[in-house]
């Protein structure tokens, strides 16, 4: 006969029992908004650092606007999740190393201005025939291409930043064993990319872009396969509680979500219709793309919900 | 410099949750929320079952995640005693500090803050017990002081074998449970 174990607690604090809660919907909205405006940023830094702001139809007269709104979009969802939200400026009057949202909070803060510099490089001639002056400034900045591929480099870096973070303010709390690991970091980064490039994708009108756009999320869905299968790997050969973690979203009941939604709707089927329209056999549709947008949502939705299922008491109602 | 530490005969338990209802009196904890609680543990192979009655709270743990994840400095360690606090001015209600407990021994008091068990470091310092360890009908719990070799925590710790709850997590508990 197998050895048992049995808990019972007199605890029924609210968002703590049965299992954690404390995140929901919001958190999941904010680190895929957020990840993917990083994967834009990306593109976008690469696109002004390469010169492509002088082609009419770049997406980088788009992708300032859209970032900002996006990510906006997201810091509202999760300013909704504080619980003492009128407190929030607090966050701004400390940095702390060791927390990951400290290191989010102020990334978020510098991410503003950098989009706003690549905004600025593309003004809409509207604005710039109304205030004159800012259109001369604009053209004097645009003939500077130092000032330019700076404005690029720092929109890649603090994407990069941004993406990585919205996986590290996870994988740092060791308390959640799904969480803990080091490859949630690059794997957020990574899908954060997949999905800006698939988003990006969908609104580009350069056909040169499109098809760019398409070669690199099949790079990015690639890769993104390759850290989940690292990701699983290195939960399985861990602890007990990491293998019983890494059950919850390979046969528990996150596996179906997972495994069907992110893994083979969200990453599989649309890097195989990708591969297809890039090799010239069927046509570029919005199908791949919104998949792999949608697809990325869902992981966040799962990582955040079976995170929180997971538990270092080898014990889980979810188990 | 002193460590506040906690030693629970699990010996002596009954579960009678006096020292529930003692710090929800001292500290008014409102209603629907628990700062300390009975935890039933029973472990073995049928029908040699084995139960452990523990009275639980937070840990005051000497390597606290909860303070290194928190991005305004609302939870921090007490300069006296080791003892892990919450500011509720400067806590904003990100629940980091929920998630980075491996003890889930947070909440979020209906004002919006994160609230735990304090130690009743207010009565500590006026050279009192906790209001749990004071009530208790078996005389299960002792608090002290773990840097005070003459302490009663530090005596039975070394008298008797125990042990403190998700040792592995890392977080080095300051609650010690007596085997």
């Amino acid at each position: 006969m197998d050895p048992i174990r049995e808990l019972i607690t007199t605890r029924h604090n609210e968002l703590v029992d049965p299992l954690l809660k404390v995140w929901g919907v919001e958190i999941a909205v904010y680190l895929f908004l957020g990840g993917m405006v990083a994967g834009m940023m990306v593109i976008l830094g690469y696109f002004l650092f390469k010169g492509r702001h002088k082609e009419l139809r770049c997406s980088c007269a788009l992708l300032p606007g859209l970032c900002i709104v996006l990510l906006s979009v997201g810091m509202l969802a999760l300013f909704l999740d504080l619980e003492h939200r009128w407190y929030f400026w607090r966050m701004y009057l400390t940095f702390k190393p060791a927390s990951p949202m400290s290191w989010g909070a102020w990334i978020l803060l510098l991410v503003y201005p950098a989009l706003l510099a690549a905004a600025f490089l593309r003004l809409p001639d509207l604005i710039k025939d109304l205030f004159a002056s800012l259109g001369r400034a604009v053209e004097k900045s645009l003939a500077n291409s130092a000032f330019v591929r700076t404005v690029g480099i720092s929109n890649m870096v603090l994407g990069a930043m941004l993406g990585i973070y919205t996986g590290i303010l996870l994988s740092a709390l060791g308390a959640r064993p799904l969480w803990n690991s080091s490859l949630l970091g690059p794997l957020f980064l990574v899908s954060g990319l997949s999905t800006a490039a698939a988003f990006v994708h969908l609104i580009a009108r350069d056909p040169y872009e499109r098809v760019l756009l398409a070669k690199a999320d099949n790079g990015f869905l690639s890769i993104e396969l390759f850290v989940i299968l690292l990701f699983v790997i290195g939960l399985l050969s861990s602890t007990d509680v990491h293998i019983n973690a890494a059950k919850l979203i390979l046969t528990g009941p996150f596996a179906p979500l997972f495994l069907v939604l992110v893994v083979g709707l969200g990453i599989v089927i649309p890097l195989i219709i990708q591969s297809l329209a890039v090799s010239h056999r069927i046509r570029h549709t919005p199908i791949a793309p919104v998949m792999v947008i949608a697809g990325g949502l869902i992981l966040r939705l799962v990582i955040v919900y079976a995170g929180q299922a997971s538990h270092w008491n080898v014990i889980s109602a979810l188990k | 410099m002193a460590r506040y530490a906690m030693v629970i005969d699990t010996k002596k338990c009954v579960g009678c949750m006096d020292c529930v209802v003692a710090c929800k009196t001292e500290n008014q904890v409102p209603r629907g929320f628990d700062r300390d609680w009975i935890v039933y543990d029973t472990k073995g192979i049928y029908p040699t079952l084995q139960t452990e009655i523990r009275s639980e709270r937070c840990n005051h743990c000497d390597n606290p995640p909860c303070v290194y994840c928190c991005p305004c400095g609302a939870s921090h360690v007490h300069e006296r005693g080791g003892v892990v606090l919450v500011y509720p001015e400067k806590c904003v209600g990100c629940k980091a500090c929920m998630a980075a407990c491996p003890y889930d021994a947070r909440f979020v008091h209906p004002e919006g803050y994160v609230d735990k068990c304090t130690f009743c470091v207010h009565r500590v310092e006026k050279g009192m017990n906790p209001a749990c360890v004071s009530v208790c009908p078996t005389h299960c719990m002792y608090f002290g002081d773990l840097e005070d070799a003459n302490s009663e925590v530090s005596r039975l710790l070394n008298e008797r074998p125990g042990h403190r709850l998700l040792d592995s997590a890392g977080t080095k508990p300051q609650i010690w449970y007596l085997d």
